[in-house]
């Protein structure tokens, strides 16, 4: 714990000294980032406040959080869960969410027979207006290699234990189709509001490798609304 | 066109690490990267399947023992050199100049 830690500070006082302009010097990657920005904008090709732009709106704006309130919403709304199946795309853009990386959305429910996990294995195609950039864990080599071959061992290495008598359908993502798994809705949460819903769903569920549990204690919780 | 980027299917890659409350940028360099490669795709002198592609020329090992940010940053450098948009020579003269602390 404290060693990992103290391997945070390391990076981030590198990183600040490498921002400076002093301390240890700059590795050949980082180099290479400032050299194509400093280019670019000196030729006036790209803005630098619209660079900042877009990491902060990727940072700070765009994530899972999106994708939990579709999610939510699909729960207590039979009318839009309908949607959501029908037109992925529509029914998310409904709440507001658009653009990039999610032009095409296709949503897949989990079910008690049918478990659906999503993968790029070329690259790490994923839907970014609901989830945000992907984990480094999604665009890795062996998350990428073993989630079509042997589906069920990955899942229990990711801590999700799929019975024989469970369909498990692996999609493999695109650059023109990006999917989002419709989590199943945990028992003992009929109690609480769309969004008390939202705040139960993490990105791994609607990526198909994890579960949505019910908060310990949560109808107790519930109950003292 | 097949090679290491297609990579569904091989063995032996290890275990998947995940890491809790994973931030969206491990490093400042990631950021710009990011940052950089979409913001010069707006300029509409490539698509996604032409980035992709880029990324794929990758030497296979340099493939897999680099970062998924540093895979976007060749992609962009071919990109914006095979667009004509910047010259190799410039490049690697600013990166040199950089180096040296002559520029920046």
């Amino acid at each position: 714990m404290s060693n990992e830690n103290e391997r945070e500070r390391d990076t981030d006082m590198t990183d600040r000294d490498a921002d400076h302009g002093h301390g240890a010097p700059l590795t050949e990657t980082q180099l290479r980032v400032r050299a194509l920005e400093s280019l670019l904008v000196e030729k006036g090709l790209v803005d630098p406040a619209a660079l900042d732009a877009l990491i902060e709106a990727y940072e700070k704006k765009i994530g899972p959080r999106n994708g939990a309130r579709v999610v939510a919403r699909a729960w207590v709304d039979p009318a839009y869960k309908e949607r959501l199946l029908a037109n992925a795309t529509a029914a998310i853009a409904e709440l507001g969410f658009t653009g990039r990386q999610g032009e095409d959305m296709v949503a897949l429910e989990n079910t008690p027979t049918v478990h659906n996990v999503v993968v790029c294995t070329l690259c790490s195609c994923y839907p970014w207006p609901v989830l945000g950039l992907p984990p480094v864990w999604y665009k890795s080599a062996p998350y990428r290699s073993r989630a079509v071959i042997d589906p069920r061992g990955v899942l229990r290495e990711l801590g999700v234990d799929v019975g024989d008598d469970v369909e498990v359908r692996v999609w493999d993502s695109t650059a023109e189709l990006r999917y989002l798994v419709l989590p199943e809705r945990p028992p003992g949460t009929e109690g609480m509001t769309e969004e008390e819903l939202a705040a139960l769903v993490t990105r791994d569920a609607m990526i198909g490798v994890a579960r949505v549990e019910a908060p310990a204690g949560g109808q107790a919780r519930t109950g003292r609304r | 066109m097949n090679g290491i980027h297609d990579l569904g299917g091989m063995h032996g890659m290890g275990p998947i690490v995940r890491e809790a409350d994973e931030p969206a940028f491990h490093e400042e360099w990631e950021r710009r990267a990011f940052a950089l490669t979409l913001a010069a795709g707006f300029l509409g002198q490539w698509n996604l399947d032409m980035s992709r592609f880029a990324r794929e020329q990758m030497d296979p090992a340099h493939y897999l023992a680099t970062s998924y940010y540093e895979h976007w940053l060749y992609g962009l450098e071919r990109l914006l050199v095979a667009r004509g948009l910047l010259t190799q020579a410039e490049i690697d003269t600013r990166v040199a100049e950089l180096r040296a602390g002559t520029a920046g």
